[in-house]
């Protein structure tokens, strides 16, 4: 068809302009300085605790998610009880809901007016659970569909001769949903790496305590230190990316030695 | 009869043994407490406290000046990014899936580049790139557009965010019509055009309509790229979440709830049209 190459074109302009310079201009600006003023504004005290603290929290949101995503996928497709629609669309919800929605939403049950006397505001707790809700169906709507396909024969006959349903849960369900749970997984992780607007309001933004990486590239933006955000973006994005291909990797050699 | 049964000890205890087991599934009680504490009492919690005090103060914070211009300017994302970005999510599903050219693969992903980076680093990326000191946007500004601090910054936040849903929606279900339809439309004389709009449109349309809802939902909803591009500039550069983090930092918690109810009913209006979509593809 003659339309392809100007359709390429144009494409390619459209995705140029609006995010391939722009992200190209940020790694750029990050060694404007050179090495010295790079390595400066990433292993600054503050720089460094905000980049601790989002991958300790990242890391803590993906066990949580690997575990309580796999339950809930099983509940949603194994179990039957009245109103499993009403919850299996309601796992959508955090896609559907504003990120400053979601913060507001979660502090306004767990914030300083808590009627069970629960204060999140401001801690780090408030701030993996801010996490926590944003990437909720990543796993969940991973695993969901293998867990469909999935055919019962086998735990059957696994449970028939004699293996409890942990058991057979763990030796036979599992090791069909490893690569689901680990794609979903890697999902949450960047997710969380990255996220501004659920944690902004809950977090407080206090350096050293509960800022993390994107709110002090926020503000580091807003006092017009771009050399700084721009370093401090490039790590973010590189930390995500080595996770990311860890995590394909794992899931290969996992899928290898059949664990 | 059950009387009967439950005189016979062995047979009457299995039963009862088994109820009690079923009563205690585990999975589903750890799985809808986990779901009940963070979804569902949050979210219950928020709704009473924005009617705490009747409807009232909330339509009298939904009708001020500032908060009309930002529902208004929330539209206008809407209305600028979701028709763009549909158009170029369906030609650029269809280049990746039907032809072969070079550096398809490194353009396939690009694509997901959005997904991958912090709203953050989005709002940064463009004012490195379209702010008035910046090498495009200098020359922008000399010709009289303003990028940064305006309307049109957002946008282009906006329409970065929210730009790979169509193309990531639209891709498998190109794959799964396959082409034969399309050889016979154009084995019968239609030309390309013809084809697109009579045969390959109408079998990808749930896609794109996902695609679509997943679209608005993000542009809707966008915060962080939006707050870094739009100098917050109240009643100017103001779209609903700008509107409900500003009411939150001035105390307003009445303003920040009934602008996030908002934006609440229109996630419920999003979630609802996903599930239509969803059922129509299957």
């Amino acid at each position: 068809m003659s339309g392809a190459p100007l359709g390429i074109g144009i494409a390619t302009a459209y995705l140029s302009i609006i995010v391939l310079i722009p992200l190209a201009l940020v790694v750029s600006k990050s060694t404007e300085g050179g090495w010295d003023t790079f390595w400066n504004a990433i292993s600054s005290p503050q720089a460094t605790s905000t980049l601790k603290l989002t991958v300790t929290c990242s890391l803590i949101v993906v066990a949580v998610n690997i575990v309580m995503g796999t339950v809930i996928a099983w509940v949603l497709v194994r179990d039957e009880f009245r109103g499993k629609a009403l919850v299996n669309s309601l796992i959508d919800l955090p896609f559907a809901l504003p990120t400053i929605v979601a913060g507001l939403t979660l502090l306004a049950l767990y914030g300083p007016k808590c009627p069970f006397g629960i204060n999140a505001a401001y801690t780090k707790a408030g701030l993996v659970m801010a996490l926590l809700f944003v990437t909720l169906p990543f796993v969940v709507r991973a695993v969901q569909p293998v867990l469909m396909e999935l055919d019962k024969d086998m735990e059957e006959a696994s449970e028939s001769l004699g293996a409890s349903k942990f058991t057979t849960f763990r030796r036979i369900v599992l090791p069909n949903l490893r690569p689901a749970i680990l794609a979903g997984a890697g999902l949450a992780f960047a997710r969380a790496m990255g996220e501004f607007g659920a944690v902004v309001l809950i977090s407080g933004n206090i350096p050293f305590e509960t800022q993390v990486s994107s709110v002090f590239i926020f503000s580091q933006v807003e006092s017009n230190n771009l050399v700084a955000a721009a370093a401090i973006s490039v790590v973010l994005l590189v930390v995500a990316l080595v996770v990311l291909v860890l995590i394909s990797l794992l899931s290969r050699w996992a899928a290898r030695h059949e664990l | 009869m059950s009387s009967n049964v439950g005189a016979i000890p062995r047979i009457g205890a299995k039963p009862k043994r088994r109820r009690a087991r079923r009563r205690l599934n585990a999975p589903r009680v750890i799985g809808l407490t986990y779901l009940g504490l963070l979804l569902a009492a949050p979210v219950a919690m928020i709704m009473y406290r924005t009617f705490e005090d009747g409807i009232t103060p909330v339509i009298d914070s939904l009708t001020t000046a500032e908060a009309q211009h930002a529902l208004w300017l929330t539209f206008l994302m809407v209305i600028i990014a979701v028709p763009l970005n549909t158009i170029f999510g369906v030609v650029m599903a269809l280049l990746l899936v039907r032809k072969r050219w070079p550096g398809k693969w490194v353009m396939n992903a690009l694509i997901d580049l959005p997904f991958a980076v912090s709203p953050v680093i989005v709002g940064l990326a463009l004012i490195l790139a379209y702010g008035n000191n910046a090498s495009i946007g200098g020359w922008l500004v000399d010709h009289g557009i303003e990028v940064i601090f305006t309307p049109v910054g957002m946008v282009l936040a906006t329409i970065f965010v929210s730009l790979p849903f169509v193309v990531r929606e639209v891709i498998p279900v190109l794959k799964e019509i396959g082409t034969e339809q399309e050889e016979a439309s154009e084995t019968l004389g239609a030309n390309s055009w013809q084809t697109f709009w009579k045969v390959t449109l109408p079998a990808i349309r749930w896609g794109v309509a996902y695609g679509v809802v997943l679209t608005m939902a993000r542009a809707l909803g966008e915060f962080g790229a939006v707050s870094v591009v739009s100098g917050k500039l109240s009643g100017q550069t103001e779209t609903l979440t700008l509107r409900v983090d500003e009411r939150f930092e001035h105390f307003d918690m009445i303003g920040a709830y009934s602008a996030s109810m908002v934006l609440a009913v229109m996630a419920l209006a999003t979630l609802l049209a996903m599930n239509i979509f969803k059922k129509e593809d299957s």
